[in-house]
């Protein structure tokens, strides 16, 4: 499905980001494993790649330095030989209520989730551009487009993301680059499995499907945007939430 | 090899499909051209295929008519 294509995505040590990563490999895109701090989750989903045959390698870079990201994207393109596909997948959590959240905490998730998207995204435009074809897949969330107590940081940036992938769709339209996000809904990984067992059941009653999502579950939707399967689609954002948000 | 300004004509009219008497040193891609912002950014990608070089984005930024262009791509050949 993907053979021949190169992939980047971010934050894919861990949870929905190592998923998507195996997911692509898994239908024949070679893949840039990025993490930030987690090298040895990030040199198992490679180990785990290659040893179903796949071509991976690990890169560090935080996603809120520009010249991290500049060095990151420079060196896949130098590997690969191309970038096809982007995944913006890395993200944090600095969970508070707005009454209490401090400044730096709304800092550091805006930086990492938002920022960094829009860095990522600047630094491969110009090879997609002149490819005249790419995909970038940004993973926002579903309280993005609902909501959140206790995450205003959180989804902020994800609401943000948001309208970073219309614009940049608009942008780069005539360039054949497609632009769409992911919004998640309720996803068992680490970054959920910090949230107190009574958030987890109030979300569950709110989820039609009536179980929390995997990170197979959001990969599968984005290996979907990665093929030419979603050729007439960009500027739109999916929501994989069992039908929490419709 | 051609002239840098034939050069650059030609990408101009190839990529904005205007008519070549137009394409004048003191032409500017917005407001004689009829290109919008992006379609700089892409005549600029063009220009540096057919030149082999590299554009940074703060140069490109002050490249507003066709001398413009001709005069940077001159002054590092």
């Amino acid at each position: 499905m993907l053979e021949g294509k190169s992939a980047l995505v971010t934050g894919a040590s861990r949870g929905i980001g190592r998923a998507i990563a195996l997911e692509l490999a898994k239908n024949g895109a070679k893949v840039a494993v990025n993490y930030a701090g987690s090298e040895q989750k990030a040199n198992e989903v490679v180990e785990e790649i290659k040893k179903n045959g796949g071509e991976a390698f690990a890169i560090q870079a935080n996603v809120s330095s520009d010249a991290d990201v500049k060095d990151m994207v420079k060196q896949v393109i130098d590997t690969f030989g191309s970038l096809d596909i982007l995944v913006n997948n890395a993200g944090i959590t600095r969970d508070n209520l707005l009454m209490r959240m401090k400044e730096e905490e709304f800092d550091e998730v805006i930086q990492t989730n938002l920022k960094g998207v829009f860095l990522t995204t600047k630094a491969v435009t110009r090879q997609m551009m002149r490819q005249k074809s790419g995909r970038i897949i940004n993973i926002a969330s579903i309280v993005g487009v609902s909501g959140n107590a206790g995450q205003a940081n959180y989804v902020a940036a994800k609401a943000g993301v948001i309208g970073l992938t219309k614009t940049t769709a608009k942008e780069l339209a005539t360039r054949n680059v497609l632009v769409n996000a992911v919004a998640p809904g309720f996803i068992t990984t680490d970054m959920t499995d910090k949230l107190p067992e009574e958030a987890k059941e109030s979300m569950l009653s709110m989820i039609p499907l009536n179980r929390l999502g995997n990170p197979e579950d959001i990969a599968r939707v984005v290996r979907f945007l990665a093929s030419d399967d979603a050729n007439y689609m960009t500027g739109q954002t999916l929501h994989v939430d069992g039908g929490m948000v419709m | 090899m051609a002239d840098v300004f034939e050069r650059v004509k030609k990408v101009i009219v190839d990529r904005l499909d205007v008519d070549e008497s137009k394409v004048t040193m003191e032409a500017s891609f917005k407001d004689d051209l009829e290109a919008d912002s992006l379609d700089v950014v892409e005549l600029v990608m063009e220009l540096e295929d057919e030149f082999d070089m590299e554009i940074s984005d703060e140069e490109a930024e002050k490249i507003s008519t066709v001398g413009d262009a001709v005069n940077y791509i001159n002054s590092i050949q």
